[in-house]
């Protein structure tokens, strides 16, 4: 319904998109995920129409609408600072774009009160943004936004400003309302939890390109750099030489000496070239003695107990220290300072470039 | 118990001498102007005769007076009608200009004020003159046959009074559009607003304050001051601020002047007091 193609813009010949595509199908959640200064923001700002790409088109719908002001476009935007109308009551700010529209109140009215049995603000109606809370606030710019029934809606770090428990509680509200009204999601944010807890698809951006684009699982699982691999969960990287090939053409890999089979990657492989290990902290094992096909000798460094779960830090033979994070119920302990096998199943570990 | 009085005289002591110079220099002197305009005026012409008359008010409602105030407010609100539709445009642009371009500007506004407002005013009356460069060029170019009366006029008078006071527009509007979350138009706009009902709906609200400001800082100092009326309106324009010159310097009827200024005043707070009660703040306006 959406389609990004090759959109590049510049700010005083400093690149901030190189050159991005993206497709959002009707009713998708997509987010946008990255650092700081990825070009996040810049591409949700040029869908709204609020900043002109230097080259590529925005469609919607298959109509180009790259030249549109932001008044012709059927997108709303819920912005990062919530950007509600100071002078302007709470019924007021949600019935702006009807009224721009030459709607009537008689008209308005019982949209403005359905939209606010939407948002759980009912009786809300004559308070001014300044006597409203953080998550009140969020709440209106909400509804204001999707009041004109956009096929698009896009959001900013709309959850920035609120805290924890507050934004854990509007992830599930947002996600719900998104699924009632079936408007499709172009969400930006920087929290990788709240990416993967919301978005139907998620495109890892850096440097103003996309690393990678895909559904959360697939990300996770089968992370296509390193980048993206670390951008996502938390991860210890294992830097190996490929030494050959095994029949079902998975690649022999060897760190320090010690040979294991890796899962075979998505990208062409030969031996003598060098690919990371991607080791998920949770999916480490540590027993005393090895079993299957993929371990690693090591010394237990140090264990922090962290209630539900263990984090321990183990010595690989190279120097490198690894972390790993375990339930608390396991009953053998192995102490501190102790020989370890670390221990890990082939195709939990993703191999990236 | 102790300990608040020992406060209370310390304060004392540290509002005094701003005590004593707003009873010495605001209220003595202004106790006098009223004093004044109750007082009976002296046929020598030198000081008063301290006998209580209400004759000096009962003069201002001569009709010959009352066109001398109506006249002024016209300008006063011609003045500050011009200085908004000039003022408010260019410092909306100022405030949305490149940084780069925004201090080129602001030395625009604020440099004719290092050379003496006097001076600046002959400078008008050489270009507005009956053989002055104006009429000089409008001559030479065919525009006109004979040299037009520009000196000597309402208009003269109104330009000089927009020329003097279009900062004080253009400062406060540059602030409040500048001070402005840009957000707010955005959203606007995202809203299907075009960027005309953004304007009327969100921007000029939102300014509102600024505007406010402007329109006290130009329409009290225009209904006072005399020395523009006097350079560019010559005799046949007379307006409050002059007409209060006169009556002091040149008939010495110190307690009719006194009572035109008592009433100057009035009017003048009255407006200040109006621009509260709509909201505006004394911080806004205090450029002075």
């Amino acid at each position: 319904m959406l389609e990004l193609r090759g959109l590049k813009k510049s700010f005083d010949g400093v690149r901030v998109l190189n050159g991005i595509s993206l497709d959002v199908g009707a009713g998708e959640f997509v987010t946008l995920l990255g650092p700081s200064g990825c070009g996040k923001t810049t591409t949700l700002r040029i869908v709204a129409g609020l900043t002109a790409p230097d080259e590529g088109q925005v469609l919607l719908g298959g109509r180009d609408i790259t030249g549109l002001p932001p008044e012709k476009r059927d997108v709303n935007t819920v912005f990062q600072s919530y950007a509600l109308f100071p002078h302007m009551s709470v019924e007021r700010n949600i019935s702006y774009g009807l009224r721009v529209r030459g709607e009537r109140k008689g008209a308005w009215h019982a949209r403005v009160r359905e939209m606010l049995s939407l948002v759980a603000l009912e009786g809300f109606e004559k308070r001014m943004p300044s006597q409203l809370s953080g998550g009140q606030r969020q709440r209106v710019a909400i509804a204001r936004s999707v009041v004109l029934n956009p096929k698009l809606l896009l959001l900013d770090e709309p959850l920035g400003a609120l805290d924890l428990k507050l934004r854990q509680q509007m992830q599930r509200e947002l996600k719900d309302i998104q699924k009632r009204l079936g408007i499709a999601f172009l969400y930006i944010t920087h929290d990788q939890e709240e990416a993967l807890n919301m978005s139907d698809r998620i495109a890892i951006m850096r440097d103003g390109r996309f690393e990678q684009v895909g559904a959360p699982e697939d990300i996770y699982e089968r992370p296509a750099t390193r980048f993206a691999a670390g951008f996502i969960g938390q991860s210890n990287f294992l830097d190996c030489a490929v030494e050959g090939t095994l029949a079902d053409g998975a690649p022999v890999l060897n760190y320090f000496g010690r040979r294991f089979p890796g899962r075979k990657p998505g990208f062409p492989l030969k031996p003598g070239d060098r690919v990371s290990l991607c080791l998920r902290i949770e999916r480490i094992r540590l027993l005393r003695q090895p079993t299957g096909e993929c371990f690693l000798p090591g010394v237990l460094k140090s264990r922090h107990y962290a209630g539900g779960s263990i984090r321990e830090i183990v010595e690989l033979p190279g120097g490198q220290e690894v972390l790993a994070i375990q339930q608390s119920a396991s009953e053998d302990r192995i102490a501190e300072g102790e020989q370890v096998f670390m221990v890990w199943n082939r195709g939990e570990a993703a191999l990236v470039q | 118990m102790r300990k608040k009085r020992r406060e209370g005289s310390g304060a004392i002591w540290l509002v005094a001498p701003m005590a004593i110079w707003t009873i010495l220099f605001v209220g003595v002197t202004l106790g006098y102007i009223v004093w004044l305009s109750f007082m009976t005026r002296n046929p020598d012409g030198l000081g008063v005769i301290p006998r209580f008359t209400l004759d000096n008010y009962l003069k201002i409602l001569n009709p010959s007076y009352g066109k001398v105030l109506l006249n002024s407010l016209k300008l006063a609100a011609l003045t500050t009608g011009v200085c908004l539709l000039i003022g408010y445009p260019f410092g909306y642009f100022m405030a949305r200009a490149k940084k780069s371009w925004r201090g080129a500007l602001l030395m625009l506004v604020i440099v004719p004020f290092w050379t003496n407002a006097l001076v600046r005013v002959y400078g008008w009356r050489m270009l507005l003159m009956g053989d002055g460069p104006l009429n000089g060029l409008l001559l030479s170019i065919g525009a006109i046959r004979e040299p037009l009366k520009l000196l000597n006029t309402f208009g003269a008078v109104l330009l000089g009074m927009v020329y003097a006071l279009l900062p004080f527009v253009i400062l406060p509007a540059y602030s409040s559009v500048e001070k402005m979350d840009w957000a707010l138009v955005e959203a606007s706009r995202d809203m299907g607003a075009s960027p005309a009902r953004t304007f009327f709906s969100i921007t000029l609200p939102m300014t509102a304050p600024g505007l406010l400001a402007g329109c006290v800082l130009t329409f009290v100092p225009s209904i006072g001051l005399f020395f523009m009326s006097d350079l560019l309106g010559g005799a046949n324009e007379v307006f409050l601020g002059n007409l209060i010159n006169t009556q002091l310097l040149k008939s010495r009827d110190w307690p009719f002047a006194a009572a035109l200024s008592v009433v100057l005043m009035l009017l003048t707070s009255s407006i200040l007091w109006v621009y509260r009660r709509a909201g505006g703040k004394s911080s806004d306006i205090a450029v002075f």
